[in-house]
């Protein structure tokens, strides 16, 4: 195996896992507040609609992110008046919700298949950004760097800040953290916005990174892997950077194996590496279930309304 | 406040059903002239493939014929019993023709055919038969044997890439067909193909594309609904080839040409034939020759392989050219189709097996 | 003046069926100004989608066929949801039960007999309930969240399907489509009314769900359910067994997926392929919320919604309005039930606010 193999597959696995793990970061910090947002997959797609019209019309990728953030939050608050003012039930919302970026976006979308945009240059000097070994490093999407300043973002504001402290509280016992004095409904708006905005920078990696096109449904239902890959991580910010790639190896690995003809690939079926994923997170959920250990367990309070009691 | 909302909710509703009550009308049935054609698509008319020819060619019949046809369509109609219920629906509004676009169409179509004996029914790459039902397709294979000829003549590592999604027989034959012509021009060349196991998922199909070219192919093709795959090539380098509809506004340097589906001329003369009275359910497989398949220009290419493509279709025209002249050997090294003979419209209908040369096994 | 929020003392019993009807008009308002302002007939839309279907005697029966799944799946949903046991697995039960009963169903091939098919039906249900056992189980010891596992088993579901489809259950006469062969007489369900399409498992639904309305209205099943969902604690104390309600919730509601599942195979597929699940599962979590958690209410929205999907095609033939529409539609009406919801448990009082402090006394007398 050469060294320029073994840069291609880097790539293209960094390229797999982009968009589950931006999502799964905005999903994570949702979920730690306390509420379930299985929307992830319609807000994907309304942030690869903005991000590709965008681009359509401005030629501008760096606005496109934006754009696909600002639409990816407003979209979630349709789930947040529902779910936090209203205290409707959070599955039956977020599979609305679902539906409604699957169905909104196609609609926008059906003046923008069969065209191609132009999207980010790589910000490093071509001597890196373009050598067959250190591209590797400097060869990416600025969105990738983005990715994991992101993730070091989030780990320190959940474990370091006092925001932080209080959105883990709300999520944690959300009684109490009302009783202290913390308004519980608007720290959660603020998550589910958070949540939102990741989730169109997710589907925004489509348009921008991964296929510079648009077509119906084009996240091909990795908005349900990102919910998969917060469980997987045990809602740790860091464990859903490993996470992300290792679904992203997963994925990708299969493909590879199969263009190499190699004759262990018949071992297992695609479909069995495709179905890991979800099995994995079955498995990791029974096993921090079971283990408890500090960190590792699901918010308390996650998919429960919460009603002040003023 | 409590009166005042429930008065709310009763004039709400009663507008509704104003604003509701002048539009209602009774569906026209009068099934007269002009001839009312449907569509049933199996994706959105604007997927940039399949089902964009599709539309583009039910356009090109509507103007052939004028005011003498109506056309409806549906898009996005899923395989099985949604399908049945759309077929039905338009065999319901008076259409005298009807076209199901998806091999999945063809036992739902089938079973409203034997409930209409007196509407034609057209299945496109079908192969059941009934009175009022006839099937047609494109030799695809013959539009694939010009790519595959460039691929021959273009490639260095002798490796050619083919995206396919599942082995059914058309895709089974385009991968036949372009080994066979890269063969021709190239005697090393073989074809390394991944089966992505899915009709639509753009992401993986980028990535699957990359896993070839990462593996050496240095030529691509793919057999799949979406422009992912020629994108990549164009962000890698790497020649490419359209299928469907031109594709080169996805890849403007590297798409070298593009298999045109041209269902235009055959939906014309089908609908001719029902108007005229002379509709005979009888099966057509049309090529180059019928005007069913086209190449988009053929660009950025050395003129020698520019000359040996053209020949390749003007051989398919004229009759000397055919990629599945024997001898012909499948994976295993027997020989399916001897020298002399030719595979025939049949087999090729029903092709289930690999050449030789072709890396990659039917799962 | 400010918009206020009062608890009700008891939920609104009016307000409980008339929220549904109101999102139901509620869409139709506001889909027909939407669609009008991004360039559609914007009333013709909603005409084609909620009125044509009704007004079209031929398509009663697409209705009752479409119709039938969903809510076949949303009484069985209702019923967890009632317990507030949140199984959204339904479309992975759905597609497992129809697996098991297709597998059936390529071992009797060759067999002729009236014993086929129930056995097809049986091995659905059991299909579905095994599926639907795994979060159970996985709830009942070790505590996993049941919402999450339940739709992780979901995606394991389908590309089970995916790979037995398109790899040994391929048809071997079928050109190597990823489907499995016709079902063959024996396997299909009867049609019940001569001339349409109507088949028996659509009849079968509306008595299943006619026996669930009563199981929960008069069974102690009923009452455990309700009482486990609303009051936990009151229900330890009158010695229902929460691990106990777990495994009859999923197995109840999972078996009814899978028997959905398998009606679709010997009912309208009459073969699997990989485009046999349809989104029903998810659907019907729609269907048992805005037919209000109970068996003749999820009848009701069973067949709006199908009402939608049929309506959904005749606007695309009649107005070329593209297929997404009926997404946006479907989610709009849950969005508006559920943000009426609140209607139930609260009243809205417009208060002055100056004098906010004598109002919660007043309702409550006025309740």
């Amino acid at each position: 195996m050469s060294i320029d193999f073994l840069v291609a597959v880097i790539i293209t696995v960094v390229g797999a896992s982009t968009p589950i793990l931006f999502a799964g970061l905005g999903e994570l910090v949702t979920e730690k507040s306390g509420v379930l947002n299985l929307g992830v997959e319609g807000m994907m797609l309304i942030g690869a609609i903005a991000a590709f019209a965008t681009v359509d019309i401005t030629g501008n990728p760096w606005l496109a992110v934006v754009m696909a953030a600002a639409a990816g939050a407003l979209i979630s608050m349709v789930f947040a008046v529902l779910t936090l003012s209203l205290s409707a039930n959070q599955v039956a919302t977020g599979l609305a919700l679902t539906i409604f970026g699957t169905g909104l976006s196609t609609l926008i979308g059906n003046g923008f298949t069969g065209r191609a945009i132009k999207t980010f240059d790589t910000i490093f000097p071509d001597v890196l950004a373009k050598d067959p070994f250190w591209k590797v490093i400097f060869g990416y999407s600025p969105l990738v760097y983005f990715s994991f300043i992101m993730v070091a973002l989030v780990a320190w504001f959940l474990s370091r800040t006092r925001p932080g402290l209080i959105l883990r509280a709300v999520g944690e016992n959300d009684v109490s953290a009302h009783s202290i004095g913390y308004s519980v409904i608007r720290v959660r708006y603020a998550a589910v916005a958070f949540g939102g905005a990741m989730a169109g920078i997710g589907g925004a990696t489509f348009p921008l990174v991964l296929t510079p096109l648009w077509a119906e449904g084009l996240t091909g239902g990795r908005g349900w892997i990102a919910i998969a890959l917060v469980v997987f991580a045990g809602w740790r910010p860091v464990w859903l950077l490993g996470g992300a790639y290792f679904f992203g190896l997963l994925s990708t690995f299969e493909l590879y194996a199969k263009a190499s003809g190699a004759s262990w690939t018949a071992i297992l079926p695609s479909e069995a590496w495709a179905a890991l994923p979800y099995l994995a997170t079955v498995v990791v959920l029974a096993v921090i279930s079971v283990s408890k250990r500090a960190g590792g367990n699901a918010p308390a309070c996650l998919g429960k309304p919460f009603i002040p009691s003023a | 406040m409590n009166m005042n909302r429930r008065r709310f909710v009763q004039a709400a509703a009663t507008t509704a059903i104003a604003a509701a009550l002048p539009i209602i009308h009774t569906r026209s049935a009068f099934a007269a002239d002009p001839l009312k054609i449907g569509y049933v698509y199996v994706g959105p008319i604007n997927d940039g493939g399949w089902n964009t020819a599709h539309e583009a060619a039910r356009q090109e019949m509507l103007k052939a014929l004028g005011d003498k046809v109506t056309s409806v369509y549906v898009e996005n109609v899923p395989e099985g019993p949604d399908s049945e219920r759309v077929i039905r629906d338009l065999a319901n509004q008076g259409c005298g023709l009807i076209f199901g676009t998806s091999f999945g169409y063809m036992d739902s179509l089938m079973k409203v055919a034997k409930d209409f004996p007196n509407i034609k029914f057209e299945m496109c790459t079908g192969f059941k038969h009934a009175p009022n039902v006839a099937n047609y397709n494109i030799r695809f294979h013959e539009g694939r044997s010009v790519i595959g000829t460039i691929a021959g003549m273009l490639t260095k590592t002798n490796v050619g890439g083919y995206l396919a999604t599942f082995p059914v027989p058309e895709v089974v034959s385009g991968i036949n067909s372009f080994q066979l012509a890269a063969q021709k021009v190239n005697p090393k060349f073989r074809t390394k193909v991944i089966w992505i196991n899915t009709w639509f998922d753009p992401a993986k199909e980028a990535d699957a594309a990359r896993a070839l070219i990462d593996q050496g192919a240095d030529v691509m093709t793919q057999h799949t609904d979406s422009p992912a795959a020629v994108q990549v090539c164009e962000q890698k380098g790497i020649p490419t080839f359209g299928q469907g509809a031109d594709q080169s506004q996805f890849a403007p340097t590297m798409c070298k040409t593009s298999t045109e589906d041209q269902w235009g001329p055959f939906y014309t003369q089908a609908a001719k034939a029902v108007l005229d009275g002379t509709w005979k359910a009888q099966d057509e497989y049309w090529g180059m020759k019928e005007g069913a398949i086209k190449m988009a220009p053929i660009t950025h290419v050395p003129d020698d392989v520019k000359a040996a493509a053209e020949k390749v279709i003007s051989g398919w025209m004229d009759g000397s050219y055919n990629c599945y002249a024997g001898p012909i050997k499948d994976q295993s090294g027997a020989v399916k189709v001897p020298a002399g003979s030719v595979l025939s419209n049949d087999d090729i209908l029903g092709l289930n097996w690999l050449v030789d040369g072709v890396d990659g096994k039917i799962s | 003046m400010k918009l206020k929020l009062e608890k009700r003392a008891e939920p609104s019993a009016l307000m409980l069926y008339a929220t549904p009807v109101g999102a139901v008009i509620l869409t139709m308002i506001v889909g027909a100004i939407i669609f009008s302002v991004i360039g559609y007939n914007g009333l013709g839309a909603v005409y084609e989608v909620f009125i044509a279907p009704v007004a079209t005697s031929y398509k009663w029966q697409d209705i009752a066929i479409k119709a039938s799944p969903l809510i076949l799946i949303g009484v069985g949903l209702a019923v967890g949801n009632r317990a507030a046991i949140w199984n959204i697995g339904a479309e992975g039960q759905y597609v497992v039960g129809a697996l098991a009963g297709t597998g059936v169903g390529l071992l009797t091939q060759n067999a002729t007999g009236p014993w086929i098919l129930p056995l097809m039906l049986l091995a659905g249900i059991a299909g579905g309930a095994a599926w639907g056992a795994i979060p159970a189980l996985l709830r009942n010891r070790f505590h996993v969240n049941e919402t999450l596992s339940s739709l992780m088993m979901t995606y394991v579901a389908i590309h089970l399907m995916n790979y037995l489809v398109a790899g040994p259950w391929k048809d071997p006469t079928g050109f190597s489509f990823p489907q499995t062969p016709l079902v063959t007489a024996d396997q299909s369900l009867p049609d019940i009314i001569p001339g349409t399409q109507i088949h028996l498992g659509v009849l079968l639904t509306l008595v299943i769900a006619l026996a669930m309305a009563v199981l929960m209205a008069r069974s102690v099943f009923g009452f455990q359910v309700r009482v486990v969902g609303s009051a936990p604690h009151a229900a330890r104390h009158g010695g229902f067994s929460e691990k106990q309600t777990v495994w009859l919730v999923f197995l109840l509601s999972g078996g009814l997926a899978g028997l959905a599942g398998i009606f679709e195979v010997t009912g309208p597929f009459e073969q699997m392929s990989l485009g046999f699940p349809q989104n029903y599962g998810f659907t019907a979590i729609i269907v048992a919320f805005l037919g209000r958690l109970n068996p003749i209410g999820v009848i009701i929205a069973g067949v709006v919604l199908a009402i939608t999907y049929v309506g959904g095609d005749m606007a695309q033939s009649a107005l070329q309005l593209p297929n997404a529409s009926k997404g946006i539609f479907q989610a709009m009406m849950l969005f508006f039930l559920l943000a009426s919801d609140i209607l139930i448990r609260y009243r809205v009082r417009l208060v002055s606010q100056a004098a906010p402090a004598a109002q919660p006394a007043t309702a409550k007398s006025a309740a």
